[in-house]
Parts: C-alpha cells; structure tokens; sequence
C-alpha cells in the first residue's frame, strides 16, 4: 500500500504498509461492516436453534466462518491485531515530526506564510510603529504563550509573532495509546480473569460456579452464602427490587458480608459478585387454616414441607408434601396446589389437595377436617453472576486517556498568529493572519476578533 | 399543566420554527429566519421545562428518576439537544439558514415521540437494572452525542444541495453558507459527537461493569454504537489525514447517522440487554 518506491529490504516494507493511513481507514471499515454480523446473528446461542434457523448448509458455513462467536474468532482477534500494529506504527512514523513542533525552544516562523494567508485582515492607524507595538505586545502575551518580535523583511516594520495550543497536536497520541490500553487490558481480563454464574437457594451455600461460554466448572477461593433473597414488586407488578444477603466464607468462616442488589456487588479478593436474576422453589413454609366439620373451630397452624405437624384437637398428624405451581383438577387448571397427608390414629392415611385460591376445595373430601392454606412463604434461589477481571485497572485507564485525548485532540488548536505592523507613507498598516492546525473557520474567528481588539487599542 | 401535554405543544412549536426557517430560504426573506430563531428558543425553553416539570411529577409520583429512562423520554431530550446546540452554532456562526435543515430533526424526533401510538408517555418507575446513577450520565452524553450528528446531518445534505446548485446565482440555494464553511462545521460537530458519543460509550461500559460485571459483552446496541464510532472515526481519519474535504465527507456524514438511527431504533428488533429502549407500554 501506498506510493513507496519498490524497496528490496522487506522489513522496510512491511513498515511502510502498516504505516499507511489508508490500511486504518480499510480495516476501520472491515470492522464496521463484520461486526454487523454478530448483531444480526445471536452469538453463543443453542446449535440446535441454529440450525433449525439457519438450516444444514448455512449452520455449516457460518459454524466454519465462527460466526456464531464472531467477535472471538481468530479472523476478528487478527483484525483487531492489525489494527493496533497500524496505530503503533503510524505514532511512531509520525510522532518524530510532531515531537520537533511541540518541544522546540525557538519556533521559526515564515512572515510571507501568514501574508498568503486567506484569513489576512487588515486596518490603518495613526499611531507609529513602535507605539503600537508597545500597546499591543501584553494583549498578544496575554492571549498566546510564545510570542516573539522581529523586523520585517522590508525594514519598515516589524512582525509580531505569537502561538498557542502546541501540546494540542499530542491529543490524537494519547487517544491512540488509550486504544491500545483498551485493547490490552481486554487481552489481560481474558487471559486471567473468569465470567461465571451460579444459582444458589436461600439458606444454602456454594464454592463452585458455571463458566460463562464454556462447559467448564471453577472453584472459587471462598464459599458463598446466600443468607437471604427479596424480591420486591411495584404496583404495577413490574420488578422493583431483588436483593441478596450474601455472607462469603472461609474455611467456615465468615470473610464478608454484604446485600447485593442490581448495580451493587460485592467485591471481594478482586473476584465480584453481582445480582444477576432469581428463581422461585418452591414453598419455604405455609401457613394452614384447620377446621373442624362438626364445631366449625378453627385453627392456624405453620407447616414447613416434609415436616410432620400433630394436628389440632389431637388424634393423628399431617405433613406437607408436595407443591404444584398449575395443578389439574377435572382438566382444569385450579393454580398454585399443595399436596398433603393426613394420617388419623385411628384410621388409613389420606391425600389432601388444598388449591391456594380455592380454600373450600378440602370440603369435597369430607372428613373430619378442612384443610385450607391462608399463605405461605416462597423460597426462592439468587442468580449471582460471580466475574474477576483483572484487566478493569487498564481498561478504565484507557477510558479516562481516550476522553481526555480525544478532547485535546479536537478543541486544543495549535494556533499561530503573524501581526505585521508596518509604516507606509503617513499610515500604519496593521495585518493579522493565523495558521492552525484544526478549525479553520474557527481561526477566522479567533483573527477577527483579535483585529477587534487591536482596533481598540490603535 | 403536565409535562406530556408541554411536549406535545412544544412537538407544533417545532414545526412552526422549522416552517418559518425554511420559509426564509425559499422567499429569501431574513424576517421569517427571525421568527424561525424566537420559535426555535421557545421550543428549547418549552422542552426544558417538560423535562423539568416531569422530572418533578416523578417524584409526585414517589419513583423520582430524571426523565431519561424510555424511549419517550429520550427523543424528547434528543431534540432539545438538536435545538440547543443549533442555537449555539447559531450564535456563533451567524448563519439562521442551517435551521431549515436541522429544526425539522428535533421536529420529527418529538412527533415521534408524541404521536406514535406504541411510545408511551407515562412515568414508569425503573426496573432494578436502571437504578444506577450512571444512567444520567449515560444517556446525556450519548443523546448529546447524537444531537450532533443529527446537525452533522443535515449540514451534510445541505452541502449535498449546495455542491449541486453550483454558483448559479438565482438559485435561493445561493443564500446558503459557503462550501467551505458548511464542511468545516460539519467537521466541527461531528468531532464534537464523537467526544460526546465516545464518553457515551465509555460510560454505558463502566455502567455495564457495575452491573453485569462486563465492562464489554458484545451485545447488538453495544456492537452498533461502535459501528457507529467506527464510521466516524473513518470520517475523522479520512479529513484530517488524507485531505478528504467536500461531498465524500458529506456522504460518510449521513451514513454516519443512519448508524446512529439504527443503534437507536433498529438494534430494538435485535435480541439484547437494551430491550428497554422499546415503546415500554
């Protein structure tokens, strides 16, 4: 690529493709258009749903073509790895050009440039050359950092010389060191970190978590115990709140502690553990209402699931079973159902059904009981997405130099003005003209109102 | 007075601004860009204090969130970020013509908004994911971002009209700025969105980070706003590098914002984490 003259050293000219400005503007756009792809595509999804999507032949070319993980296949990392040798290649190859602009002690300056110059504008004044000079030398040393005087070429005045901005052309090197930050610190988080999840039940605990991506297990350094889960709804029956009570362990010991809730995780020895979603498991405990046919007393008794509880007035016991989130009854859906067994001293054992919404229900099998359920608690597991990513640090570094580049880069001008002032016959001639290295019609601007200002003092 | 209906009025306050701009182009009449100029301030003025006042009746209505959660909201902060900028460039360039060709965008954005029927006005309370401080700062910086884009936009399809009317001199595209200075504020703006959008990004990542413990996953509206970025940064590299200048700028410009539009409504028919960009009824 580019125009090089046809160089017998291959060293050299591998240097001169990756330092072509049009191999960032192809690969920028490869880029742009493959990871299209990806959007359109579910990635990681199940291969079965691929195929019943895509049918044989194009599962087998997008499979062969990694596009159902593009932007972790090799083609996609390579591109990325061009990518970063062109930025590199093409700083170096240029920031020797702009190191000499930005750190020379005594910048020239050409006086026929900034006469060319479209910008020019030009204004008489009465006043004489020196005078003028002395009146404007502290705005111009006010208004710019460097600022030199020289005599003109035609010895009948003087330049005034001034610039600003000059570390404003190192912007786009930062922004480019904040790509490669970017980039590496991705590398590192890949490399050393891990992404996992895990389901852990109210009340129980665990050290082992599910990689995300891959059919891989990990243990973890500690054990997480999820103490408690909440979840909270608003009116409108929309989430509002899911919050886990995690305590992590070690060696039975308690390390850290902490309620977690979206947006909050708990950090611990650089691993992080974030709320990620829920699941129900049924009942924790139920509250059962008893009552006696004959006496139509009534008692409120707390039954836990496969634990046993005697039953009022004495004479036999009951114990929750069972607990069907749609139950069928006469091919009816009769919802949320739990199934349980009474066993009377002196008498066969008996199933009862008691439907949560339909509390009459034990009615039909007319014992000595009516079994209903007035509440009860559900139990519910925690969905924690557990990720250690090591490469954050760098990452984020990279943001902070990326942002502040890129605003160098853009709004930090470096901006030179010529003010000729020169004597022609009874008149003195002031010209202002300015070179900058962005925003021309900016420096328009800016040479404007510097004649502005110039005016005033005049 | 609630704000939805503030906004709905404002939707014809934007209508009336870019009317009277386009107006001023076609009868050359500088009076009719003036009222473009006080209609486009009262609609800014107008949308800020929709933002405002349902701002505060969410907090009436015990969620108190900023206004920045839906889609609704979000195009009624898109055109307030259109107008506010177009005022500055306005000011600052002297040129009333380019609203003609950026007014009609905030227009659009909050007609759309106010007359869709699948985009909902009403205040939502936020689902757990929302609840972050970084939403602000998210979605401020990438509607800002967007907003100049949207102005990069129309400037480009008004350098498009120029570069083909030539220098007749009849033509009312004569009034229009000169070539030079409408690719120049083109470059201006579309840096100035490519800061905005980069800390946009920047800021949904480290959002992602708190949240899903990913800084990066991948997801399509992630992966559309840095073919976004990608596009810009072609634009940016192609200017500023190989001397790009005039129509094929423009052209990247506008194929620019179609990428914006398509991370912002498009990638909604795309399975993702952003699902809640959706109508929200």
């Amino acid at each position: 690529m580019g125009k090089s003259k046809s160089t017998n050293d291959p060293f050299e000219g591998l240097w001169k493709f990756f330092a072509s400005i049009k191999l960032s503007v192809v690969l920028l756009l490869i880029l742009a258009v493959t990871s299209i792809f990806g959007t359109v595509i579910p990635q990681n999804a199940d291969p079965a749903e691929y195929l019943r999507a895509f049918g044989r032949f194009f599962y087998n070319l997008f499979h062969a073509l990694d596009l159902f993980d593009m932007y972790h296949s090799w083609w996609f990392q390579l591109l990325l790895f061009l990518l970063v040798v062109n930025i590199v290649v093409c700083s170096i190859e240029r920031l020797g050009a702009t190191w000499k602009i930005v750190f020379k002690q005594k910048p020239a300056f050409n006086p026929d440039r900034f006469r060319r110059l479209s910008n020019r504008k030009t204004f008489d004044s009465d006043q004489s050359v020196t005078e003028l000079q002395e009146r404007f030398a502290p705005l111009i040393a006010r208004k710019y950092r460097f600022h030199r005087i020289e005599n003109n070429a035609n010895g009948n005045g003087i330049c005034l010389f001034a610039e600003k901005g000059r570390w404003g052309r190192l912007g786009v090197y930062t922004v480019h060191l904040s790509v490669i930050l970017l980039l590496l610190g991705g590398i590192i988080g890949s490399r050393f970190g891990f992404d996992g999840y895990v389901n852990i039940p109210e009340g129980e605990a665990t050290d082992v978590i599910s990689l995300r991506n891959q059919n891989r297990r990990l243990k973890l350094p500690f054990t997480i115990r999820c103490d408690d889960f909440d979840v909270s709804y608003y009116d409108s029956g929309a989430p509002k709140e899911f919050r886990s009570s995690l305590t992590l362990l070690n060696n039975g010991k308690p390390v850290a502690q902490k309620d977690i809730i979206v947006n909050d995780p708990l950090r611990h020895a650089g691993i992080s553990i974030y709320q990620a979603s829920l699941g129900e498991m049924g009942p924790k405990a139920v509250t059962l209402k008893f009552t006696n046919r004959q006496s139509q007393m009534e008692y409120e008794r707390r039954a836990q699931p496969g634990k046993p509880i005697d039953l009022p007035e004495g004479g036999g016991r009951f114990i929750v079973e069972d607990f069907r989130h749609a139950d069928q009854f006469r091919s009816r859906n009769i919802g949320e159902t739990f199934i349980g067994t009474l066993t009377p001293t002196d008498g066969p054992a008996q199933r009862v059904r008691m439907p949560v919404q339909f509390p009459e229900f034990d009615q039909m099998r007319k014992g000595q009981w009516v079994i209903s359920v007035v509440d009860y608690e559900k139990r519910y597991y925690t969905g924690l997405q557990v990720a250690r990513d090591p490469g954050v640090g760098v990452v984020y570094t990279g943001f902070i130099i990326m942002i502040i580049g890129c605003y160098i880069t853009f709004f930090v001008p470096h901006q030179r003005v010529c003010i000729e002032i020169s004597r022609r016959d009874n008149q003195t001639q002031i010209a202002v003209a300015g070179t900058t290295s962005q925003n021309k019609v900016g420096m328009e601007n800016a040479v404007q109102l510097l004649v502005d200002k110039l005016k005033k003092l005049a | 007075m609630t704000s939805s209906t503030i906004l709905s009025v404002i939707t014809f306050v934007y209508a009336a601004a870019a009317f009277f701009y386009i107006l001023s182009i076609v009868f050359k009449k500088e009076a009719a860009g003036k009222i473009g100029s006080i209609a486009a301030i009262t609609a800014a003025l107008g949308n800020l204090t929709g933002i405002i006042l349902r701002w505060i009746e969410s907090y009436r209505l015990g969620m108190g969130h900023a206004p920045l959660s839906n889609l609704y909201e979000s195009l009624v902060f898109f055109a307030f970020a259109i107008v506010v900028i177009y005022l500055v460039i306005e000011r600052k360039y002297k040129r009333r013509i380019i609203g003609a060709f950026v007014t009609p965008l905030a227009f659009a954005a909050m007609a759309y908004a106010s007359l869709n029927p699948n985009i909902s006005d009403q205040i939502r309370p936020l689902i757990p994911a929302l609840k972050s401080n970084w939403l602000i700062a998210h979605v401020i910086t990438c509607f800002i971002g967007y907003a100049a884009f949207a102005i990069g936009f129309g400037l480009s399809i008004m350098y498009l009209f120029k570069a083909r009317a030539g220098s007749n001199p009849d033509s009312v595209l004569n009034q229009l700025p000169r070539i030079e200075l409408i690719d120049e504020l083109t470059h201006q703006v579309v840096m100035f969105g490519f800061l905005f959008l980069s800390m946009g990004i920047i800021s949904g990542s480290v959002w992602a980070y708190s949240a899903w413990g990913r800084y990066w996953g991948w997801d399509p509206k992630e992966t559309w706003s840095l073919i976004t970025w990608f596009i810009y940064l072609i634009l940016l590299h192609c200017r500023l590098m190989a001397g790009w200048r005039g129509t094929r700028i423009a052209l990247i410009s506008i194929v620019g914002f179609l990428a914006v539009l398509f991370t912002y409504f498009g990638v909604n028919y795309l399975p993702g984490l952003h699902s809640y960009g959706v109508g929200g009824s």
